[in-house]
C-alpha cells in the first residue's frame, strides 16, 4: 500500500529497464534531489556542511569509486587513500600552477591525473587476483604517501610539507579557501556527487558494466565470452581512481583546506572507504552512499549523543563509540552480509506487498 | 515511532550550546590513540586552572569560564569538526594542541575572527602578527627550539660545532618538519653535518632509523617526537647504548611518560622547555585547596605537576592573563572573541605578575606586540633524573638565534601572505 503500483504500465523496453521503474521511487528521487538541490542550500550552517554533509557527500564519491572497482569488476584495493592522496596533490599543484582556470576543470583534471595512476597500478592485477592484488594495492599505497612527503615538489617546498588550497571561486562564489560559505562547499560536493553517481549508474548497466561483472564472477569463462579482460581491469581501475581522484580532490580543497599526506590519506581511509562499501553493499550505488552515511554520520551522532546529551567524558565517549561502531558493522554482517543496500532492498520488497503479504 | 527516532537522531546531530553567558574557551583535547597519554595531561592542566580561578576568584573579571571538551583523537578531521561544533557557542580562543590541526585552523580563524593560541607549536611563522591577525604562538615556537638546542651544544663544545655530526629523528608530518628548515642554516652557519631521519606516524616502527644512527655515530641527536613516538625514541637509543646525555628532545619530547617507561636506561635524557616543572610553586596551595581537595580536578587529578600538566596550565594563565588585559582594554566583563585578540596583542606577563599568580620563574615574560605574536622564544633545558624520577633544569632561559630565526619567519610568512593574499597589518 505504500507503494501504488496500479496503472504503473511500461510500455517499452527502456521504461522497463530504468534505474526507479516504480513511479512512487522516481517521485521520491525527484523529491530528494529537489530539497538536497533547492532547500538544503538555504538552511544549511557551517557545522552540518563541515561535520556531516560535504565530508557524507565526498566519501560518497569515494566509496562509488572503490564499489566500481572492487563491487563490480572484483577486483580487491586497499590503495583508495593512496589513490585519494594522487587526486588531493594534482588539484593542489593544478591550483597552484594554473590559477587563471577553473576550479572545477582542475578537479577533474585531478581526476583524470589519479585515472592514469590508477591504470599504473592497476597492471599487476592482469597477473595476480585476490588477496596477493590486495597486497599489491597496499603497496600502492605507501608508496605514494611515502612519495609525497619525501618529494618537496609536490607540496611546493613549502617548510611544513602541508599543502594548503588557495581560495578559487565558481562564478564569483568561492568554493576553496576560508571564506567558502557553508552552501557553497555543500552545493559543490552535492554537484558532483550526483553528477559522477549518475555516470557510474549508467556505466554500471551498460556494456562496461556488464564486462567488469562477467570478469567479477567468472574470470575465464568472461574471456571465453570474448571479454578482454586487460581492456575489462584496467577500464575499470581506471574510472574508479578518477572518481575516487577527484574524492581526494574535493576533500583537500573544499572540505579540509589544509592536508599532508600521511595524515590525511593514510592507510586508515584505505580501510575506511573499504568499511563503507563493505557496510552499504557490494556492487551497489545506493549502497556507497549509505555505507558512506552510515560510517560518517554515525561517529558524530554518538559524539553529540553521548558527550552534549549524556554529559560523558570525551575519552570515555570516545572508546564506548568505537565499540558500538565496531559491534554494528559485526551485526549488519551477520544479520544482512550483502550490506545496507541489500537491508533497503528487502524492505522495499516488504513494503510492495504490505499489508497483503501472501 | 520512526518520528520520534527521527527526532532524537536530529537532536543528537545539532550540538546543543553551553549558555552564552560564560566566557567559552574550548579544550579540544586528545585522550585516546597513539598520543592520548600526552593529551590527556595537557588538557587536565588547562581544566585545572581554569577551575581554580571559577572556584577561588569567580571566574574572569566576575565571569565564569567554561571549557567545553572536544576529542580530536590528534586527527586533523575530527580537528575540523570540533572547531565547527564549538566555534557557535561563542568561543574566544582555540588552543588545538597539534601543529596539523592548527594548520587547518589558521584559515579558517581568520575568516570566523577568532584567536588561536598555540604555544610552543603549530606554524612558526604565526610569530609574525603582520600577516598572522589571529595567531599567537608565544611563548616559543619551534625554530627558537631548534635554535636553543643547537646553542646549548654549542655552549658544550666551547662554541665550536665545526665537523660535528647532529642528527634529527623527527615526526614524519609538519610538526616534525618544521624545524628542518632552520637547522639546515644553524648547520651552514656552524658548520655542523645534519642527518635527517624521518619517522612515520605514529611512530613505533623505527628500529632502521636507529641502525642508521648506530652505523653513522652523530655526536648528538635531536628529535622532534610526540605520542608513543617518543617512548618507542628513548627504548631505541638505549637500545644501541646511544649516550643518553647527547640526546635532545623537543619540549614535546619531554615528559614523564616518555621517559618512565625506559627505566633506569632513560637517565641522563635531555629536553627543552619553555615552563618550570613539579609542584614547589606557591599556585599548588591554592590548587590543592579549591581545585584538587574538593575533588574537582579534571580526570581526579592524577598527573598535577607533571611537565604536560605543567604547560597545559601555562597555556591557561596565558590565554587567562589575556582575557584579562582584554577586559580592561574594551572596559566590559563578556568580551567577544575580537576584543580578546587585541588583549593578546597588548599582553605583557612580567616575571612580577609571574610571581604575584603564584608562580615564581616559571616562564619567561611574554610581551606581544601587533608585529610580534611570538614572544622573546626563550626556552631553557631540563635533564631527566631516573633514580629520582624527575626533570632537573639545567640551564637557564636562552634566547635564540634570532639573526638566523627572523629572515626564515619574514621569507615564511611573506610567502604565506602573497599565497593567500594578504596585506601586511602594522
Amino acid at each position: 500500500m505504500f507503494y501504488r503500483e496500479a496503472g504503473d504500465f511500461k510500455t517499452s523496453y527502456r521504461d522497463d529497464g530504468q534505474t526507479f521503474p516504480i513511479r512512487l521511487d522516481r517521485w521520491g528521487y525527484y523529491a530528494v534531489l529537489a530539497v538536497a538541490f533547492l532547500v538544503v542550500p538555504f538552511v544549511i550552517d557551517s557545522y552540518w556542511a563541515n561535520a556531516v554533509l560535504v565530508p557524507f557527500l565526498i566519501y560518497a564519491i569515494a566509496a562509488i569509486g572503490l564499489n566500481i572497482l572492487t563491487g563490480y569488476a572484483g577486483q580487491v584495493s586497499l590503495g583508495t587513500g593512496g589513490f585519494m592522496a594522487v587526486g588531493a596533490y594534482a588539484v593542489y599543484k593544478l591550483m597552484t600552477a594554473f590559477p587563471g582556470v577553473p576550479i572545477v576543470i582542475h578537479i577533474v583534471l585531478a581526476g583524470a591525473i589519479t585515472a592514469i595512476v590508477g591504470v599504473l597500478f592497476g597492471l599487476p592485477s592482469l597477473r595476480i587476483k585476490g588477496f596477493y592484488l590486495a597486497v599489491a594495492t597496499l603497496a600502492a599505497q605507501f608508496f605514494l604517501v611515502w612519495l609525497f612527503n619525501k618529494v618537496p615538489w609536490f607540496y611546493n617546498y613549502s617548510a611544513s610539507g602541508q599543502i594548503t588550497a588557495p581560495e578559487r571561486t565558481i562564478l564569483g562564489w568561492a568554493v576553496t579557501g576560508p571564506a567558502t560559505t557553508a552552501s557553497a562547499k555543500y552545493l559543490i560536493c552535492l554537484t558532483f556527487a550526483v553528477v559522477l553517481a549518475w555516470i557510474a549508474r549508467n556505466l554500471t548497466r551498460g556494456m562496461v558494466g556488464r564486462k567488469w561483472m562477467a570478469i567479477r564472477d567468472m574470470d575465464i569463462a568472461a574471456e571465453i565470452i570474448g571479454v578482454n579482460p586487460l581492456t575489462a581491469k584496467l577500464s575499470a581501475f581506471a574510472v574508479s581512481s578518477f572518481f575516487v581522484g577527484i574524492a581526494g580532490a574535493l576533500l583537500f580543497s573544499v572540505y579540509l583546506g589544509a592536508a599532508e599526506a600521511s595524515e590525511a590519506f593514510g592507510i586508515n581511509k584505505s580501510f575506511l572507504v573499504l568499511f563503507m562499501i563493505i557496510i552499504g553493499g557490494l556492487g551497489s550505488i545506493f549502497g556507497s552512499f549509505a555505507g558512506a552515511a552510515f560510517l560518517v554520520l554515525l561517529p558524530v551522532l554518538l559524539k553529540n549523543l553521548l558527550v552534549v546529551q549524556l554529559g560523558w567524558p570525551t575519552d570515555l565517549a570516545a572508546h564506548i563509540e568505537l565499540m558500538i561502531v565496531g559491534a554494528l558493522i559485526i551485526f549488519f554482517l551477520i544479520v544482512e552480509p550483502h550490506g545496507l543496500a541489500r537491508l533497503w532492498a528487502l524492505t522495499k520488497e516488504k513494503l510492495r506487498l504490505w499489508p497483503f503479504p501472501h | 515511532m520512526k518520528l520520534k527516532l527521527a527526532t532524537v537522531a536530529f537532536g543528537a546531530l545539532m550540538a546543543a550550546g553551553p549558555a552564552m553567558a560564560d566566557l567559552v574557551v574550548p579544550n579540544l583535547s586528545y585522550r585516546t590513540g597513539p598520543y592520548g597519554a600526552n593529551g590527556t595531561q595537557y588538557a587536565d592542566g588547562f581544566n585545572d586552572y581554569f577551575t581554580l580561578l571559577n572556584e577561588r576568584d569567580g571566574g574572569i573579571g566576575g565571569e565564569k569560564v567554561q571549557t567545553p571538551e572536544c576529542e580530536t583523537a590528534y586527527n586533523t578531521e575530527k580537528g575540523v569538526e570540533c572547531y565547527e561544533s564549538t566555534k557557535g557557542s561563542g568561543a574566544l580562543v582555540y588552543n588545538p594542541l597539534s601543529t596539523g590541526i592548527t594548520y587547518q585552523l589558521i584559515p579558517k580563524v581568520s575568516a570566523d575572527k577568532i584567536p588561536l593560541y598555540t604555544p610552543g607549536y603549530g606554524r612558526t611563522s604565526a610569530k609574525n602578527g603582520k600577516v598572522f591577525e589571529w595567531v599567537f604562538n608565544a611563548p616559543a615556537n619551534y625554530w627558537d627550539g631548534a635554535s636553543v638546542a643547537v646553542k646549548y651544544l654549542l655552549d658544550q663544545n666551547g662554541g665550536d660545532l665545526n665537523g660535528k655530526k647532529i642528527a634529527l629523528v623527527y615526526h614524519n608530518s609538519a610538526y616534525g618538519k618544521e624545524p628542518i628548515r632552520t637547522l639546515q642554516e644553524l648547520s651552514k652557519k656552524h658548520g655542523f653535518t645534519l642527518t635527517e631521519l624521518p619517522i612515520d606516524p605514529p611512530g613505533q616502527e623505527q628500529k632502521s632509523q636507529w641502525l642508521q644512527i648506530r652505523r653513522d655515530k652523530p655526536d648528538y641527536v635531536i628529535m622532534w617526537g610526540w605520542g608513543v613516538m617518543n617512548q618507542t625514541a628513548i627504548q631505541e637509543a638505549a637500545n644501541i647504548r646511544f649516550p643518553m646525555e647527547n640526546f635532545i628532545g623537543i619540549w614535546w619530547s619531554g615528559s614523564e611518560v616518555d621517559v618512565k617507561p625506559v627505566g633506569e636506561a632513560a637517565n641522563g635524557y635531555k629536553a627543552l622547555t619553555f615552563h618550570g616543572v613539579g609542584m614547589d610553586y606557591p599556585i599548588y596551595d591554592d590548587m590543592k585547596k579549591f581545585v584538587i581537595e574538593p575533588g574537582k580536578a579534571s580526570q581526579g587529578g592524577p598527573h598535577v605537576g607533571s611537565v604536560l600538566y605543567s604547560r597545559g596550565m601555562y597555556a591557561a594563565v596565558v590565554i587567562a592573563e589575556a582575557i584579562k588585559k582584554a577586559q580592561e582594554l574594551s572596559g566590559t566583563s563578556a568580551i567577544t572573541a575580537a576584543q580578546l585578540r587585541d588583549g593578546f596583542e597588548a599582553l605583557d606577563i612580567t616575571p612580577a605578575r609571574l610571581a604575584e599568580l603564584g608562580l615564581p620563574d616559571f616562564g619567561p615574560e611574554i610581551k606581544m606586540t601587533c608585529d610580534n605574536h611570538g614572544g622573546s622564544g626563550m626556552s631553557r633545558v631540563q635533564q631527566w633524573d631516573a633514580a629520582a624520577g624527575k626533570w632537573n633544569l639545567i640551564t637557564d632561559f636562552t634566547e635564540p638565534d634570532q639573526e638566523i630565526l627572523t629572515p626564515l619567519i619574514t621569507e615564511d610568512s611573506e610567502a604565506f601572505a602573497k599565497e593567500a593574499g594578504i596585506t601586511p597589518r602594522c
